[in-house]
């Protein structure tokens, strides 16, 4: 069984964001980028059940700049087979990141694809929803447990109030949530053979994909600075503000 | 005016930029292993002067032991700036950590796989890289730190082998080493220093602790005591004859310092930069004092300084275009520009910096360490000042 891996380079999430002085967008100069954490889990995933002997093959794909080769060699690292670079000037959004996607599964035919739910970055959470839908493939969102049986895939999803288990027939897509499972470290060995490791570059072109964009950005601020906080001199006075000034209480 | 990029504080001079994706990725491995493993056992085992020799299996794993190694023999084989950047993340968490690593690494793999027959390089090194064995080195003596030339350690001939009798000290690892790397004039080759391989288990050997270390308590440290040691002839190492042998160990284990050392003082000085933005006193941050700027500046440059010029001593070796007084010039400054910043970052967070939960009384009591070993800071300004006037002023 072959699984198709999508990942994307983002911000390190140990980075304290800044917004550029114009707001046009967030500050990438000299940023450090990473591995988006939930991608990292897919990784890991796919390369669990290639180790498990479930999956004979982990292709990973990533869409951007030349730059973000890097995070394709990270998931190499991880144990990854082989990579696709879509070239793009820049990131595009979603439902282009989902049209190329679902091309890239049309040639390579895969039996499962594994996103991240979504990107630290934007946090849309969209993707793999839109890609299910191009493909007309059955889905599996927020996944905390994935088991391959025969024909089928058993998604564990975390939904509000419990668990839910979904059995999609294959080939199907699923995306990760953060406790599916815990990456591991790549090793020093692994990261020098993942040099070696193929790695195909396409743009959108060879790929049949016109990139279109149907949202603007308009402007970016960052979050208000948090108010210092007061001290009340009783639990009266607590409970009053609570119900008149905050409002989040109501009387009786 | 604004300027075409923003300064990094962290980063002043960009060093991210001068390094490979190979390198930042191998840098980010090791760090994710040693914020998450590390640095939360280490203030127990600071504490309890205990080594935790899981921690050898783990960097096995990874790769952190002798990662220049060829892959052959079961290194990753990376350059020697992706070898400085990994002691600098593991020094960030304490020196006894990357004192363990660099030990296995610089001297004990290097040791073998520079200096050994290639049966010792397949019996030994597959072993030592994935942390199933421990290893140490034995040069320095009790009458002869700075002076290993004079060694009275010996090794004499008999028929199969060697018999070796001395006493090495301040070994790390030694005593729960499972080799060592011995260093001993043989009378069987003119009174020359030779290499010898000592495994545990060699009847007369015995490697006693070191007990009351104020500093790298969490690292072992013993002393190697032979007694008419007996040491197989296939143990000796063929292609090390005198001071070059344990040099040559001693220039890799030096460069990785130099870098491990920035480390440390990294972490201290971000320890005082937070603390001091954090701590209010007279109704304003710390920080908010001159005194304190000046320190953190100085923190920042030195540290900038000392980064920069191991990365291009590392560039230097990496294309075989070094010498060991480049080392000596960075081991020195380093680790002595290190030892200023803890002290100065643990006179910044007042009573507080005394406590073992802010780390940077830890990292001060370990840098004395640091600044005295692999040569003191006295004994590498003699090679700098011998190297220009062509005088030494060693005796």
């Amino acid at each position: 069984m072959k699984v198709l891996v999508a990942v994307k380079r983002v911000i390190d999430y140990n980075v304290k964001v800044r917004v550029k002085s114009d707001h046009t967008d967030v500050d990438l100069a000299n940023v450090k980028m990473a591995l988006n954490p939930f991608c990292e889990i897919a990784v890991e995933e796919a390369v669990r059940l290639k180790e498990a002997g479930t999956a004979s093959e982990v292709v990973v794909v990533s869409i951007g700049p030349k730059a973000c080769q890097e995070q394709i060699r990270t998931a190499l690292a991880l144990g990854a087979d082989r990579g696709i670079q879509i070239e793009t000037d820049t990131m595009p959004e979603s439902l282009n990141v989902a049209k190329l996607l679902a091309k890239v599964v049309e040639a390579e035919q895969p039996q499962l694809v594994i996103l991240g739910k979504q990107s630290i970055d934007a946090d849309n959470n969209q993707t793999g929803q839109m890609l299910g839908a191009l493909l007309d493939l059955p889905q599996g969102t927020f996944a905390s447990d994935v088991k391959v049986a025969g024909d089928k895939v058993n998604v564990t999803r975390e939904v509000d109030g419990g668990l839910q288990t979904l059995a999609l027939n294959l080939p199907a897509i699923v995306t990760t949530d953060l406790r599916l499972n815990e990456p591991r470290y790549a090793s020093l060995p692994n990261i020098m053979k993942a040099k070696k490791k193929p790695l195909e570059v396409k743009t959108p072109t060879d790929l049949g994909v016109e990139l279109k964009s149907h949202t603007r950005l308009l402007n970016v601020t960052p979050p208000a600075e948090r108010q210092a906080g007061i001290r009340v001199s009783s639990v009266d006075e607590l409970v009053d503000k609570l119900k008149n000034e905050a409002k989040v209480l109501r009387g009786g | 005016m604004s300027s075409p990029v923003q300064f990094n504080w962290e980063d002043p001079l960009l060093l991210e930029q001068q390094l490979t994706a190979e390198e930042r990725q191998i840098r980010d491995a090791t760090r994710a292993y040693c914020q998450k493993s590390l640095q939360p056992r280490i203030i127990s085992a600071f504490r309890e002067e205990r080594f935790d020799r899981d921690i050898y299996r783990e960097m096995g794993q990874l790769g952190l032991l002798g990662p220049t190694i060829s892959p052959k023999y079961g290194g990753a084989g990376i350059s020697h700036v992706a070898y400085g950047l990994i002691a600098r993340e593991v020094e960030r968490v304490d020196s006894g950590y990357r004192s363990a690593m660099s030990v296995q690494s610089s001297l004990v793999m290097h040791a073998i796989e520079t200096y050994g027959s290639e049966e010792q390089k397949q019996r030994y090194l597959p072993k030592l890289a994935r942390g199933e064995w421990v290893g140490c080195f034995g040069l320095t003596e009790p009458d002869h730190g700075s002076d290993p030339g004079s060694m009275k350690s010996r090794a004499r001939k008999i028929e199969g082998g060697y018999l070796l009798s001395g006493q090495k000290t301040w070994i790390t690892n030694s005593p729960i080493a499972d080799l060592a790397i011995v260093w001993a004039k043989s009378d069987a080759h003119g009174g020359a220093i030779r290499g010898f391989i000592v495994k545990r288990g060699t009847k007369g050997l015995s490697t006693p602790k070191i007990e009351g270390k104020l500093s790298l308590r969490a690292s072992v440290t013993g002393e190697i005591v032979l007694d008419e040691a007996l040491v197989a002839e296939a143990n000796l190492l063929p292609y090390a004859t005198g001071l070059a042998g344990p040099f040559g160990c001693l220039n890799k284990a030096r460069f990785g310092i130099a870098w491990g050392s920035m480390g440390a003082a990294e972490f201290c000085w971000h320890a005082a930069r937070q603390y001091t933005l954090d701590r209010k006193q007279f109704n304003r941050p710390l920080a908010a004092n001159q005194l304190i700027q000046l320190k953190l500046a100085n923190m920042q440059t030195e540290i900038t300084l000392g980064l920069q010029a191991a990365l291009q001593v590392g560039r230097l070796m990496d294309a075989g275009n070094w010498a060991p007084e480049m080392v000596s010039l960075i081991k020195r400054n380093n680790c002595c520009k290190a030892l200023e910043v803890a002290r100065m970052a643990r006179d910044m967070h007042g009573g507080n910096g005394i406590t073992e939960d802010f780390g940077v009384m830890r990292h001060l009591m370990n840098l004395e360490t640091v600044n005295t070993y692999e040569g003191t800071q006295d004994i590498h300004a003699l090679i700098l000042g011998r190297a220009q006037t062509g005088i030494q002023a060693f005796f």
